[in-house]
């Protein structure tokens, strides 16, 4: 069964169009994650299939079942957001248990589902604290509560780690994915992170103004991108990117080549003078200048290479991905 | 904390400032309070004594207690004050609450049509008013003055709610709206509580006014069983001779309703409720 598919949804605020016809299904206890820069509509298609705002024209169907009118209570999701959003005149307790209570559900319920929804994000202390008296990652986790007491068929997650700083954000990643093994449901994450991304994701939905670019696994994306775009958007170091005429006389198509398929050799095509070493101790980043083009190397474990020195990196051609004029693989 | 806040000599300054202006604002309320208690000649001879055993006299509380009937006057101040502040409120709260929330055609006309009437005094128009009045009926009654006042305030209620509503971040009542509740609760439960400050910002705007108020009791409601205190007080002040007592007496009485309304919504000025809500 799916959990959700939206059939050419558009959305349009005023002459503005943000959403461009969009068709993407997300299968059940799939996790699902939207990537793409800021402002190319990631939250408002999230918006969209939470009905918070109603789209354009198409199709929004949540398990089969079409909600283009439904209003967000009844849509079977629960959403959590970027900014925590949790009521600030209510305790912990209360912030989770409002929706159950709004769907009248009995006391023995809520306080059930308040207690296993607290045991497993560690908030069973804190249930009489009001928001302001928590720490920024307990705030996101009782967001995260108020999702799970709902039981909803699907979660939606906008940018919710944006505001943790890193050690707390590879805590809550991994939180975040024992909790999706846990409940066993359907997940739709929000992020301009392209590593939460690859470490969070079964499938990710890559966006760019308003359209979907690419839908695939991780790997297939990293590994078989179909264009420019989503080449350089996945990847850290991101992919290098260079005209293709510096290995083939004449050819007018960009060459790409990951940062850890380059290595060293003394045959290379690429000669380089390097501008800087990153020593990360496991590999060594190159970052060197080609005929005003910047590329970067990640070589594996530790190199004794210094600043302006001039070193040819070399690859294999298997690995180099081309793009013609539009972007498009080639 | 930094530095400029803990620097002796700003916190000195500062509070000095502070104290100078408490001193100015509370002198006139101070001489009106100690003269109250002071017989008619001693208001004269010395204005700025406190009462002593000599001078010291109730005599105007008596006038006044005896005079008319001061606790029904009392009764209606406070009947059309509360009752105006909480039209007011209420009212101010809904329209701001549409202007600021929901997107519609005409939503900037009607802020600003709303936002006019702070420019214009309503004085202006007390003659159609009194008109409107006398044509429904509602001529020396306390709705009369509860309505005009009402109108009053709103504009700039409205005004004012309308941009802290705005404040209130989107996220918390689009989370109100995916937990099932309608938009009148995510108005009186969630929205409300939050501009609680703000609120109780309008209500002070808007009391003292409403409270002082002679123009419209005198024109719309002059009837004895619906005089308010500032009308009722008037009987004291003659063309020829004022009873001085009797006024200080009134005044300070007319004081002390307006002091407790006013800690009720101060205290609500200071609570910051926001904190933690949103990031
Ligand atoms: N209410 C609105 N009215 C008009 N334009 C809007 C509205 N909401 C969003 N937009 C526009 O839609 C586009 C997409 O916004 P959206 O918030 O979905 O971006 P995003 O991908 O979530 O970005 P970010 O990563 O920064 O959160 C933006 O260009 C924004 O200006
Ligand atoms: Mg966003």
């Amino acid at each position: 069964m799916t959990a959700l598919t939206l059939t050419n949804v558009n959305k349009s605020f005023g002459d503005v169009h943000v959403l461009k016809d969009i068709n993407i299904e997300v299968e059940d206890g799939e996790f699902v994650v939207f990537v793409g820069p800021s402002g190319c509509g990631k939250s408002t298609l999230l918006r969209v299939i939470a009905g918070l705002e109603d789209a354009t024209s198409g199709e929004v169907r949540i398990g089969n079942e079409l909600v283009n009118t439904t209003p967000p209570s009844k849509r079977g999701i629960a959403m959590v957001f970027q900014s925590y959003a949790l009521y600030p005149h209510l305790n912990v307790r209360k912030n989770m248990s409002l929706a159950l209570k709004q769907e009248k559900q009995s006391k023995a319920v809520i306080e059930e589902r308040v207690m296993k929804a607290s045991r497993m994000l560690n908030l069973e202390d804190y249930l009489e604290r009001y928001p302001s008296e928590l720490s920024g990652g307990q705030r996101q986790r009782v967001a995260i509560g108020r999702a799970i007491v709902r039981e909803p068929k699907l979660f939606l997650f906008d940018e919710p780690l944006s505001n943790l700083d890193a050690a707390l954000r590879m805590n809550t990643r991994l939180e975040i994915a024992n909790l999706h093994d846990t409940l066993a449901a359907s997940m739709i994450y929000v992020t301009h992170d392209q590593t939460e991304a690859m470490t969070l994701a079964d499938k990710i939905v890559v966006l760019r103004d308003g359209r979907v670019e690419q839908i695939g696994s991780p790997m297939e994306l990293y590994n078989n991108p179909v264009n420019q775009f989503v080449a350089g958007f996945l990847g850290s170091p991101a992919m290098n990117f260079m005209p293709a005429a510096f290995i083939a006389e004449g050819d007018t198509r960009t060459l790409g080549v990951r940062p850890e398929d380059l290595r060293l050799d003394a045959d290379g095509d690429l000669s380089a003078a390097v501008q800087h070493v990153e020593q990360l101790g496991g590999d060594t980043n190159v970052i060197a200048q080609m005929k005003g083009t910047q590329i970067t190397a990640r070589l594996f474990g530790q190199h004794a290479i210094s600043q302006g020195e001039t070193v040819k990196f070399g690859f294999s051609s298997e690995r180099a991905f081309y793009f013609n004029q539009d972007g498009l693989r080639t | 904390m930094n530095k400029a806040r803990t620097n002796p000599f700003n916190n000195i300054a500062m509070h000095g400032a502070l104290i100078l202006y408490t001193l100015i604002a509370l002198f006139p309320v101070f001489v009106i309070l100690i003269n109250s208690f002071k017989t008619r000649k001693a208001i004269f001879r010395e204005p700025l004594a406190l009462p002593d055993a000599d001078t010291f006299s109730m005599i105007g509380y008596q006038t006044v207690l005896k005079q008319g009937d001061f606790f029904l006057y009392f009764q209606n101040s406070l009947i059309v004050t509360v009752a105006s502040l909480f039209f007011v409120l209420l009212f101010g709260a809904m329209a701001a609450f549409a202007l600021a929330e929901y997107r519609f055609k005409g939503n900037t006309l009607m802020g600003l049509y709303l936002a006019l009437g702070i420019m214009i005094p309503i004085r202006i128009g007390t003659v159609a008013i009194l008109e409107m009045m006398v044509a429904s009926g509602l001529v020396n009654t306390l709705w009369a003055l509860i309505l005009v006042y009402t109108a009053q305030g709103l504009p700039l209620a409205v005004f004012i709610l309308c941009e802290f509503m705005r404040q209130v971040s989107d996220d918390l009542k689009n989370a109100a709206r995916v937990d099932g509740l309608s938009e009148y609760a995510i108005f009186f439960q969630l929205v409300l509580p939050l501009v609680r400050p703000a609120m109780a910002t309008v209500a002070v705007f808007n009391m003292i006014p409403i409270w002082n108020d002679l123009w419209f009791p005198l024109i719309l409601a002059p009837a004895e069983e619906v005089k308010t205190l500032t009308l009722g007080s008037q009987v004291f002040i003659g063309q020829f001779v004022t009873d001085w007592n009797a006024v200080l007496s009134a005044l300070s009485m007319a004081i002390l309703p307006v002091l407790v309304l006013y800690v009720i919504f101060s205290r609500q000025l200071i609570r910051g409720l926001t904190s933690g809500a949103v990031k």
